[in-house]
């Protein structure tokens, strides 16, 4: 692999129609995130993290600029392109955890490889990953039969069972105690130092923030 | 994988799921217990046939499986039919209607013994006077009527004189010239039955006899017991079309409200498989297999409850209605099934592949 960065992002802007207004969501915005890079993106409500997220991660088209993921130019994709995209080059960790209610968290992580259409047994390396997540013993269980850092450490296996590029992770520690929280970005730390897995977190806390190697602000659709 | 998350899925909800099923067996039921009503009638009548004796049928020109006519004349056995090679005996009926399905036969029982030895009474015996009637066991039954009690049938009263075994010619028989004389028909029959010497001969006998006489409709008794099909009677087909579709129509809405809620309260759900990469094809995919479920099982339990109401109509209520299992019949009632299940589950199922994956995931 070359050295350039694993995004990379140039004037990125998205405008999207609320009723009749257009809202300019992201306003020019220049970001590299280089290979094994754990970035902390903060800001307030409204500042654009989100659609940031949600473009890195191909749920929505980008309206101008570049970016470029894992060397895939994410401009002018089609639907069906993005699709492909989710399955192997992103892993999403949200707030709520975003757990299939109704499949053990075994099952969750299964189906994760079986959309990527990895249907055969896990890499001996994913079992040793669910150790460090601490799930060994709790793979058997529904997620409503978990506590939330246990859901969210299911999440997290699920986000990088497929060896994704990177790792999006949007406010993951939400919804969860200072103890949980903490334990979680532990987590994520240990993953990007052990696995050199690349991270992009949203947060708005600066605690959490501070996990990362470098902390990105934005404010009103821009990077500070 | 899809199959654990579409069984987990309709154990989640277990009384959606429950109704969703009952109300696809209901559909396959009603099919199942319509077409098996036809068969059981149709076959009922072919073994009244079969059990008169006779090698071959004719019947007048306008005439056809239910309606008989009452416009052939009598004479035509002594000045035809008797004087053919062959022919050992033959009597002439009149078949009247008394309702649907049901029909009052006019008998000579002196000619009609000689085709086949008479009735098997279980009670009582032939007529005694122009005002006897006599009915086969499961019409007493049903009426619980008993020799010696007075029957109004065609707005007048008879006497029941006899009660024999079922299975031969009709459910309710009366002396011939008394209903010819009532229903206007004297000298009229509906229906000549013709016992031969040699049943291998009835092909001879049937080109002789049509050579004879012109467009009569002339059978053998295994043509004519072959005519008791549903396809041979308009009316009963119209009437299974119109069941089915309304079946079709049931189970299309039961299923597309089903799912409809299914995707509702699965949005947030859809929203996360889509972040994992999976395609609108993939979420169609999860939707129609859980219908497919719900289609095979309902159609399985459809089957089972058509022996519920075969026991009901036969055995509990004792009406005047046989029900039989129709085994053919049972891969077409799963079949408009599934596909009336799977009409229901397009639109859900399109709106659910079609949906925003961000305002999925936001969906609360």
């Amino acid at each position: 692999m070359s050295d350039a960065p694993i995004i990379s992002i140039r004037d990125l802007r998205k405008t999207y129609q609320a009723g009749e207004v257009d809202v300019h969501a992201l306003r020019g915005v220049n970001l590299d995130v280089e290979r094994g890079e754990f970035v902390s993106i903060v800001g307030p409500s409204g500042s654009g993290k989100s659609t940031l997220f949600h473009i890195v991660g191909g749920l929505t088209p980008p309206t101008a600029g570049s970016i470029l993921l894992d060397g895939h130019d994410l401009l002018g994709l089609t639907d069906a392109q993005r699709t492909e995209l989710r399955k192997t080059t992103v892993g999403f960790v949200f707030q709520k955890y975003n757990l299939l209610p109704t499949l053990t968290a075994r099952d969750n992580i299964e189906i994760a490889r079986h959309i990527a259409h990895k249907d055969g047994p896990p890499d001996p390396k994913f079992a040793e990953i669910l150790k460090l997540l601490g799930l060994t013993g709790r793979l058997d269980h529904k997620p409503r039969a978990l506590s939330g850092g246990e859901q969210q450490r299911v999440a997290i296996a699920r986000a990088i069972v497929n060896h994704p590029a990177i790792l999006l992770a949007d406010e993951p520690t939400g919804n969860l105690d200072t103890e949980n929280s903490t334990a979680v970005l532990g987590l994520l730390r240990d993953l990007n130092q052990r696995l050199g897995q690349t991270i992009l977190m949203i947060t708005h806390n600066p605690e959490a923030a501070a996990y990362g190697h470098r902390i990105v602000r934005m404010r009103d659709g821009r990077i500070e | 994988m899809i199959n654990k998350l579409v069984v987990e899925n309709l154990k989640h909800r277990p009384v959606r799921t429950t109704l969703s099923i009952v109300a696809i067996s209901i559909q396959v039921t009603m099919v199942l217990t319509l077409v098996g009503l036809s068969a059981g009638m149709l076959d009922e009548q072919a073994r009244r046939a079969r059990g008169i004796g006779a090698d071959i049928i004719v019947r007048p020109p306008s005439s056809s499986v239910l309606n008989f006519g009452l416009n052939m004349s009598a004479d035509l056995i002594p000045k035809f039919i008797n004087l053919q090679p062959h022919v050992a005996a033959a009597t002439g009926v009149l078949v009247y209607p008394t309702g649907m399905l049901n029909y009052i036969t006019g008998i000579d029982l002196a000619q009609f013994s000689q085709l086949n030895g008479g009735f098997r009474f279980v009670q009582g015996g032939p007529f005694q006077g122009p005002d006897d009637m006599l009915v086969d066991t499961y019409y007493a039954d049903q009426h619980k009527y008993h020799v010696g009690d007075a029957v109004t049938e065609l707005n007048r009263p008879w006497k029941l004189t006899g009660i024999y075994e079922p299975g031969m010619l009709a459910r309710q028989v009366v002396p011939l010239a008394t209903l010819q004389d009532l229903t206007g028909s004297r000298g009229k029959i509906s229906v000549i039955y013709v016992k031969l010497d040699d049943p291998a001969k009835s092909g001879d006998v049937i080109t002789s006899l049509g050579g004879r006489l012109k467009d009569y409709k002339i059978f053998s008794m295994q043509e004519y017991t072959d005519l008791y099909s549903v396809n041979s009677v308009p009316m009963l087909k119209t009437f299974t079309i119109v069941v089915i579709a309304i079946g079709v129509l049931v189970g299309f809405l039961m299923v597309f409200l089903s799912m409809y809620t299914a995707v509702l309260e699965r949005t947030r759900e859809i929203g996360v498989l889509k972040a994992l990469g999976a395609s609108p094809e993939y979420i169609l995919n999860i939707l129609l297999r859980e219908t497919a479920f719900l289609a095979v099982a309902g159609s399985l339990l459809g089957i089972l409850l058509s022996y519920a109401t075969r026991f009901t109509i036969n055995d509990v209520i004792h009406g005047s209605l046989i029900q039989s299992i129709v085994y053919k019949w049972w891969a077409i009632a799963a079949v408009i099934a599934i596909v009336g299940a799977m009409l229901g589950a397009i639109y859900p199922g399109l709106k659910a592949a079609r949906q925003d994956a961000i305002e999925a995931l936001a969906y609360e």
